[in-house]
């Protein structure tokens, strides 16, 4: 594996597991499946999506 | 029984047989590696033992539970199966139902999962010694814990990622579907109000920890704005910037703490009482952009940070242990910072990290609606419990590390050790351990600390020790202030963040309720609800909390133990609700999968009940205590540790309170049991297998590796399959 292909692996985790690209995925996903339909603006999005957990 | 044999991932195939004994080689290895660390552990008495030994005693019983015992679950007992479509396929909105890859999806898991738990259960349980608390987090997590998580999270999956409570209504029935509410609403309180004493016994007097906590606030809402307003969907960049302004948040910290300021953040425990439940309404009723989701962002990130840091800092420090194997408070049960024998209070104690009942709700929440393929659940489920199960022996590693004069001193409560380094000094020779007054103060100045006596609850010898493994590897005597600081951050942040959380989700759970009963009340957005409901949540947590920080017979001694018991309850909930789905399903051959761990986990916590209710021992059971207080107090006497009358009426009310609910926990075990056992022979004796509620099959077209690393044959599979999805 060349350094640069780590380094877009690495900066790929990072954004799925921050939550920085679900809202780019959830934009293609309507693309993909319902290419005609509205889709929620990001806050609408970031609202539906985050919802509190209870640690332990 | 609904097993078809899942497409074989592994290559036990016919090329392989020098891949074959290759594996075999390894695997040898690794138990034997094991068994030597567990013998070093076993054997060892009267001299100090590396805390690597406990490592390598742990990663080698993991690897070989999760090779072994996960695969063996998960491919006869649950019988996962790669062709059917998971709901994250079938049901995919690109917003809770999304299949994510399986790394992702690990670190999602793991993060929801592990909070304070598995650090503060395993600094109490050292008073045991560092050998029965460890063997209960490794052996606990490989047959139960892991078990529970990756055995519930399976059935939420086939169930469209239903909650524990629908599960328990739908398989068990309405009895014990109401009492898994009750048993989730009460153990959410509890957890919260010993979360929140914790914070507070860590932040008292400590004008540094107090600045710092109380600067995470208008660094969150800094963030909130930036991701919200500035710069919309960059958590990644500020999570950056928002970890640089924590960090010097913690170096500022000292600043304060020598400055004309510091009196403004010194604080007693009361006062930080009041400032947690304004702090715990106000933030929950917010949206929560605002001050939940960065708080987040900064606890995720400080936490895999921290955990990462404290696993090298063991390997390269190679740090002795000083705490003994076993003390003798493990059998005379008159320990200062528990009462209680080892049998059960460790595994009361140390819940997190070994059997968590609280994953039960993660495991049926959120991540089944995001797992790509069936047979990731070993990897997510198992594995992601194995990584909080680590945490705990770290923890535990950390504070077997002090000197155990030092550890008592700092964990008997106030009324027992006293409130000066002399008094501390003698009730730690009382308890047969050594440490002199100067020892004592040159260990607080060390971590600037005005004083480390009595600082109960875990956090602040969770941060003495991991300051000393942290500076042993970076900064030396220099930042062990620092680090100390930080440890503190690090642990009030997540629990802040929890007390937030919690508060919301206990309000949505009341509301939900309430709104059975007077419609409006159940609507989520409507202000007046949504503030009466937060304002009895805070209230109830911040009973337990004020109780916990004036009972003069210690807070953590006296609600710790209950908490222990309420998470073990909701264990108990999940193992029956597994164990009744299996039975139902068909597989009673296999039932003891869960059945085992159930029965396990019932005994601990009934005895423990038991004991806190029935003991005659004042200082176990509640009861007990609360007439010895009582009578004394019809007397008109003050009895130690209580110094007036008022405290005397302080500690009746509580010991009755809390005696209340340690009888009430065990009703509902017992309720929930009993309602599962009536469903399992229901289930034997009928004729046509009982309904279930899983969702019919349906035929997946996505492709995914199975485990962390894809085998050569789904590396194939993949190739040939080019899939869309994101990789």
């Amino acid at each position: 594996m060349t350094l640069r292909s780590a380094l877009r692996q690495l900066s790929w985790y990072v954004r799925e597991l921050s939550g920085e690209s679900a809202y780019e995925n959830y934009l293609a996903h309507r693309r993909r499946t319902h290419p005609a339909e509205p889709v929620l603006s990001r806050h609408e999005f970031d609202d539906l999506r985050t919802r509190p957990t209870v640690r332990c | 029984m609904s097993t078809t044999t899942a497409s074989d991932p592994s290559p036990a195939s016919p090329s392989g047989t020098g891949r074959d004994i290759r594996k075999i080689a390894i695997w040898s290895a690794v138990s034997i590696a094991g068994a030597i660390a567990w013998g070093v552990l076993a054997l060892a008495r009267g001299e100090e033992i590396n805390a690597v030994w406990l490592l390598v005693a742990a990663l080698c019983s993991y690897a070989i539970g999760y090779r072994f015992y996960a695969r063996f679950i998960a491919r006869r007992v649950l019988g996962v199966d790669d062709r059917r479509a998971t709901p994250a396929e079938r049901l995919e909105n690109g917003i809770d139902f999304h299949a994510t890859d399986r790394r992702v999806l690990l670190g999602h898991h793991f993060a929801a999962i592990a909070g304070a738990g598995p650090l503060v259960g395993p600094v109490l349980a050292a008073q045991m010694g560092y050998l029965p608390g460890t063997m209960w987090i490794i052996i606990g997590v490989i047959f139960a814990g892991a078990v529970q998580d990756m055995v519930v999270l399976f059935f939420s999956m086939r169930r469209d990622g239903k909650s524990l409570g629908q599960m328990a209504r739908e398989e068990i029935g309405p009895v014990g579907g109401v009492a898994a509410l009750i048993a989730v609403f009460t153990i959410m309180i509890i957890l919260l109000g010993v979360l929140a004493l914790v914070v507070v016994n860590a932040l008292a007097r400590s004008p540094w920890g107090t600045f710092s906590i109380a600067m995470t606030i208008p660094i969150a809402l800094f963030m909130g704005f930036y991701l919200r307003k500035l710069r919309p969907g960059r958590v990644v960049e500020t999570t950056v910037i928002g970890v640089g302004l924590l960090l010097l948040a913690i170096v500022a910290g000292g600043w304060v703490q020598d400055s004309s300021w510091a009196s403004a953040f010194t604080l007693d425990p009361r006062t930080l009482v009041i400032c947690l439940a304004v702090y715990g309404f106000v933030a929950s009723v917010l949206p929560v952009w605002m001050l939940l989701a960065p708080r987040d962002y900064l606890s995720t990130f400080m936490k895999i940070g921290t955990i990462g840091l404290l696993a090298v800092g063991v390997v390269v420090t190679m740090p002795a242990l000083q705490n003994e194997a076993i003390t003798k408070f493990a059998s005379t049960g008159d320990g200062p910072v528990f009462a209680g024998a080892l049998f059960p209070f460790v595994f009361i104690t140390i819940a997190c990290g070994a059997l968590s009942g609280f994953h039960a709700l993660i495991a049926s929440g959120t991540t089944p609606k995001m797992i790509e393929k069936e047979s990731q659940i070993r990897l997510i489920g198992y594995g992601g419990m194995l990584m909080e199960s680590f945490v705990a022996v770290m923890a535990i590693i950390a504070a077997s590390l002090l000197d155990p004069g030092l550890y008592y001193a700092m964990n008997a409560p106030a009324g027992v050790v006293g409130d000066s380094v002399q008094s501390a000094a003698q009730a730690v020779s009382n308890l047969g351990f050594t440490i002199t007054p100067a020892d004592l103060s040159a260990a607080a100045a060390a971590v600037d600390e005005e004083t480390l006596v009595a600082r109960t609850g875990g956090a602040p010898t969770l941060a003495v020790g991991i300051s000393e493994i942290f500076s042993g590897v970076l900064g030396g005597n220099a930042l062990r202030a620092f680090w100390y600081h930080f440890a503190i951050m690090f642990e009030a942040l997540f629990i802040l963040t929890t007390v937030d959380a919690g508060t919301r989700v206990g309000r949505f759970m009341l509301q939900d309720t309430l709104g059975n009963v007077w419609k409006p009340l159940g609507r989520v957005s409507w202000p007046p609800s949504v503030w009466a409901t937060s304002a009895v949540v805070v209230g109830a947590w911040g009973y337990f909390l004020y109780t916990g920080v004036t009972n003069p017979l210690g807070g953590i001694n006296q609600l710790f133990p209950l908490f222990g018991i309420a998470n073990q309850l909701l264990a108990a909930v999940a193992l029956t609700v597994a164990t009744v789905i299996l039975v139902k399903s068909g597989r009673l051959k296999w039932a003891w999968v869960t059945a085992v761990p159930l029965a396990w986990d019932a005994a601990v916590t009934l005895t423990a009940s038991w004991q806190k209710v029935f003991s005659d021992d004042p200082r176990l059971g509640f009861f007990a205590q609360r007439e010895r207080f009582a009578e004394a107090l019809d007397r008109g006497e003050v009895l130690g540790p209580a110094q007036n009358l008022d405290q005397m009426r302080e500690v009746v009310t509580n010991s009755t309170v809390d005696g209340v609910l340690a009888a009430l926990f065990a009703v509902l075990i017992i309720v929930v049991i009993g309602d599962g056992v009536r469903t399992c022979v229901r289930a034997i004796r009928a004729r046509t297998p009982l309904p279930t509620t899983e969702t019919p099959f349906e035929e997946s077209r996505l492709v995914a590796p199975a485990g962390l690393i894809p085998t050569a044959a789904e590396r194939r599979e993949l190739a040939a399959a080019e899939s869309g999805g994101p990789r």
